[in-house]
């Protein structure tokens, strides 16, 4: 593109492809022989009939597009970002989370709370974990940086509520122990990609 | 005689409720139609398959505050939809709905008035309907009633003259107003039906038809993406209720007319009984009122009335001079 070209500001004037719609008709005479045509042509029925296959295939050939919400719901992605889950341990059942801290301190709208303390084992346990969802805005950040998978965006969009707390306690995001069968390796938004063994590179040491 | 009138009163309360029923069913009918040619499901939570929407909706008309705006003529904002309602259900008296048959023993027409100038009478009727919506729209005291009166006077004015016109080469050929006569006419089977003579006829009549009921392509006196609702934009509940009721009975008395005059009405049709055949005839041409709005876009009012005199009322004139030249060769 020359400067010149760049320079014209007259937008609406060039660069269009004008549409072959025929000559209008200029005289009575015109005008009549178009309406004549148009008449004997039938085009109405061409619409008639348009609405008329949509209505087969709605009714007959299931392309009905009505998805009656409440009891069916479209499949959503598995990046999405909605409700926390927390995940457990296939193997022992015990939740993941070690109790790092680093949700709390990435939380960009400062919206988790967790206290940890020491088991008798000397492990580190959870003993209060929060998510305030009044404020959080599911960023996706505390996801992104849990060393564990622990938590994780799950698909529970639908977080109408009378309290808020009934999402926001640390046991109704965990996985139900006796669903724990069912939890599946999370592919979802903050999962390793599937390629990541690929994009491991070696750390230069040597400065 | 007391008979005779003891028969009309039931004939005349059967057939108000059963066609108001049939009206309150056409809107069910109305959105599934729609519905399903847009691949939606149209009305489903109330009751099976939504049937019973319908009764939700008559509640929900019957218990709405009658809204009375101030400023309005209250008297004859108050009469205005029982015109309506009431012109639609009186032109029905004149039209055989279907043949006569025998109950215990007792020969039953199901006409309650066998008039000698039928169709002028349902006709007449049909256009004394529209002043109902004038008179509402000129005595609600808002601007859109006003402009949707307006368009009701000038839109009435010009097809009017095309349904009377296109109707009377029919009646040239069969020499009666009598609907009865003109079914008899067509007694012969599908080769006799007026539709063969009267091609032109029938085409202006179904457009004049579609203009007199305020269906989709001529809806323009309550546009709703113009004037609001036009002459019903002030009214609510039962009020607003019979402006509809009145509407749908003149479809379903459009689509008797149609199929009486032109398509051989309740005569036997092939194997098919006359009760039956005129059931389907008149079912036809409801689906293709639904099927028309679903399609086709509306028109501006000029547009209607551009057509109305400047095509169809010289192709009406055209159709009546040529049918008369053949009968008198």
């Amino acid at each position: 593109m020359s400067l010149e070209q760049f320079k014209n500001r007259n937008v609406g004037t060039q660069n269009y492809t004008m549409l072959d719609l025929g000559e209008r008709p200029k005289t009575g005479w015109d005008r009549f022989k178009q309406v004549a045509r148009r008449s004997v042509k039938l085009e109405l029925f061409t619409g008639l009939k348009v609405t008329f296959r949509e209505m087969i295939k709605a009714l007959f050939m299931g392309e009905m597009h009505t998805i009656k919400y409440p009891f069916e719901k479209l499949p959503i992605s598995p990046r999405y970002r909605a409700i926390h889950e927390m995940k457990r341990l296939l193997e022992s059942g015990h939740y993941r989370c070690i109790g790092c801290g680093l949700c709390e301190k990435i939380c960009i709208a400062d919206c988790i709370r967790m206290d940890t303390r020491y088991d008798e084992n000397q492990r580190k346990e959870v003993s209060e974990y929060t998510i305030n969802f009044g404020r959080c805005i599911f960023c996706g950040y505390c996801a992104e940086v849990c060393p564990e998978l622990a938590i994780v965006h799950g698909g529970r969009y639908e977080n109408a509520s009378e309290q808020r707390a009934s999402f926001a306690l640390f046991e109704d995001m965990l996985t139900p122990l006796d669903q724990l069968n069912q939890q599946q390796e999370f592919p979802g938004f903050g999962a390793v990609s599937p390629d990541a063994d690929k994009k491991i590179k070696k750390t230069p040491l040597a400065y | 005689m007391d008979g005779y009138i003891i028969a009309t009163v039931i004939k005349a309360v059967l057939v108000l409720s059963i066609i108001a029923a049939l009206a309150g069913f056409g809107t069910y009918l109305e959105r599934k139609v729609l519905a399903f040619m847009q691949r939606r499901l149209g009305p489903m939570h109330v009751g099976p398959y939504g049937l019973l929407q319908l009764a939700a909706d008559g509640i929900k008309l019957f218990t709405k505050e009658d809204f009375i705006p101030s400023g309005a003529n209250r008297l004859i904002f108050m009469i205005a939809p029982m015109i309506t309602a009431a012109t639609a259900f009186i032109a029905l008296a004149a039209v055989p709905l279907l043949p006569e048959f025998k109950l215990f023993g007792v020969t039953v027409k199901p006409i309650i008035s066998d008039l000698d100038i039928g169709i002028l009478f349902v006709l007449g009727m049909m256009a004394a309907g529209l002043y109902g919506p004038l008179l509402a729209g000129m005595a609600q005291n808002n601007k859109w009633g006003l402009l949707g009166a307006a368009r009701t006077a000038a839109v009435f004015l010009s097809y009017e003259v095309v349904t009377g016109l296109s109707i009377l080469a029919p009646i040239m050929i069969v020499g009666s107003l009598s609907l009865i006569d003109f079914n008899n006419y067509q007694a012969g089977g599908m080769g006799e039906w007026l539709i063969w003579k009267q091609p032109l006829a029938f085409v202006l009549f179904l457009i004049a038809g579609f203009a007199e009921t305020n269906r989709t392509p001529f809806d323009l006196i309550e546009n709703e993406s113009e004037i609001i609702a036009g002459y019903a934009t002030e009214y609510s509940g039962m009020r607003w209720g019979m402006f509809f009721i009145g509407e749908y009975a003149n479809m379903i008395t459009i689509g008797f007319l149609a199929s009486l005059v032109f398509l051989g009405g309740f005569n036997d049709w092939g194997f098919l009984p006359g009760g039956l055949a005129i059931i389907l005839k008149v079912s036809f041409f409801f689906f293709f009122m639904l099927w028309v709005r679903a399609s086709w876009p509306h028109i501006r009012p000029d547009q209607l009335m551009w057509l109305c005199w400047k095509v169809l009322m010289p192709l009406a004139v055209i159709n009546v001079t040529i049918t008369g030249f053949v009968m008198m060769v």
